[in-house]
């Protein structure tokens, strides 16, 4: 995979953070290049999520630099609302509004915080909607969709905001089985347009398919950066190697 | 009845003091209710602290020791006002603090996810509660909600001590005119009442069921 020169979209250099005595996130550098899809992978606290999270700054740190676009995330305010509108999150439970409709979740961002008009921004919801499969869908509420067309959803309300990043946590882990696929399809159509991806996820598949990185981390480190063709047949560091193991042998 | 078309007039005067009492304060706690909730779950720690404040004077102090403050208190300062605006502000401001807490369980009550998608989609902190955490919240508290307005319709009957002629006040004037009507007098004052609180508890439930979300 090629590497895009110049300032990379996002980087994260000597991030630190604690969760009263748990170090969670330690020394953490990191840099994603713009059109660049990285996987996170790793055990149950590792510290996957919590990463994923501070590029938006849901979660502050404590130390270390975080910036996007060569900005520095700033302090929690308007300048922080209108950061998070360029980096689009997509949740493990959804999220949805659950006291919108589907359609007013995905024109809610861009009418409140683009100003854009009531007409465009339903049309280009619609349009997304369409892309993500749950057209038919629109004038419903979050609860009556299942859970995999309400995951579709919340890429397709990330989306709306045009963002720069988009941010993965976990966006498969709470659907059933059936229903997993059908979001990775929409995940790997938007990583071969271009869009640059932070997943945080268990799917090797999706890994192998449409990672240009697997970053994996372990107790609060990363322990190993590699191409995922690389990093699943020939892990390098014991931890991954175990890792894989417990997962790619059942 | 013939008791009751003799004093017909004084009735219903009566009711429609009690009624636009009722409706005045709580308009009034409705909108400093909410405005308090809102202080009280603010990032900006001056704003809790006010709130705060506020609520736990008004709830803690007896709402006749709240009208006296108003209507014999603020005239020591040189601030006159008439005895029926005394008598929706005080009982305006009083539930107002009963109307923030029952709003601040139903902002506690709204999952936290709903406010992290929010935020991700950058909405600004007054965006967020505005269009997600309160239109939550004001569905899960209607019961509540209902419950603050039928106990603030009674408490209205304080300001008949304060020269405020609503139901309550006909009282003693009726069962002073004739002491053997006095079960008469009390079934048109209650039935007074009834008229407002009845219809009330009937319309809270059916906005409950109407406003319910899907989880």
């Amino acid at each position: 995979m090629t590497r895009p020169n110049g300032e990379p979209l996002v980087r994260l250099s000597g991030v630190n953070k604690w969760f009263g005595e748990l170090h969670v996130l330690q020394d953490i550098e990191l840099s994603i290049d713009r059109g660049e899809v990285v996987v996170v992978i790793g055990p149950s606290g590792s510290g996957k999520s919590t990463l994923c999270r501070t590029i938006n700054r849901l979660e502050p740190i404590d130390s270390g630099d975080i910036t996007i676009d060569g900005k520095r995330l700033p302090e929690e305010g308007k300048d922080l609302a209108r950061l998070r509108s360029d980096v689009g999150m997509v949740f493990q439970s959804f999220n949805l509004f659950a006291h919108k409709t589907i359609l007013e979740n995905v024109t809610l961002g861009p009418i409140k915080v683009r100003g854009q008009s009531k007409a465009d921004a339903e049309k280009r919801a619609r349009e997304l909607l369409e892309r993500v499969g749950v057209s038919a869908q629109a004038d419903k509420y979050p609860a009556q969709l299942s859970g995999g067309q309400q995951q579709r959803v919340a890429i397709a309300r990330a989306l709306a905001m045009d963002p720069k990043v988009m941010l993965f946590d976990e966006p498969t882990s709470a659907l059933d089985p059936e229903m997993i696929n059908e979001v990775l399809d929409v995940m790997t159509a938007l990583a071969r347009d271009g869009m640059t991806m932070v997943v945080v996820t268990h799917e090797m598949g999706f890994a192998r398919r449409a990672a240009n990185r697997v970053v994996f981390m372990d107790g609060g480190r990363i322990v190993e950066t590699a191409e995922p063709e690389n990093f699943f047949t020939n892990p390098q560091s014991e931890r991954a190697q175990d890792f894989l193991s417990k997962i790619l042998n059942h | 009845m013939q008791f009751f078309v003799d004093n017909f007039d004084l009735l219903k005067d009566a009711f429609l003091q009690t009624l636009s009492l009722s409706l005045l304060a709580g308009l009034l706690a409705l909108v400093l209710g909410t405005l308090l909730a809102a202080m009280r779950v603010s990032p900006i720690a001056p704003l809790r602290w006010l709130a705060t404040f506020y609520v736990e004077t008004f709830r803690n102090t007896p709402l006749t020791v709240v009208f006296f403050f108003m209507i014999f208190g603020l005239p020591q300062i040189d601030f006159v006002i008439d005895f029926f605006t005394g008598a929706v502000l005080s009982v305006g401001l009083y539930t107002a603090a009963f109307v923030c807490e029952a709003l601040r369980s139903g902002i506690n009550a709204v999952a936290a996810g709903q406010v992290e998608a929010a935020r991700a989609v950058g909405l600004t902190f007054g965006q967020t509660l505005r269009e997600i955490v309160l239109p939550q919240a004001f569905r899960t508290v209607v019961p509540p909600l209902g419950n603050v307005w039928i106990a603030m319709v009674k408490n209205t009957s304080i300001a008949a001590g304060f020269s405020v002629t609503e139901l309550s006040a006909v009282l003693p004037r009726l069962v002073n005119a004739d002491a053997g009507d006095l079960t008469l007098v009390l079934v048109g004052v209650v039935a007074g009442y009834l008229i407002i609180t009845l219809p009330s508890a009937f319309a809270v439930h059916r906005l409950e069921r109407r406003v319910a979300i899907l989880r």
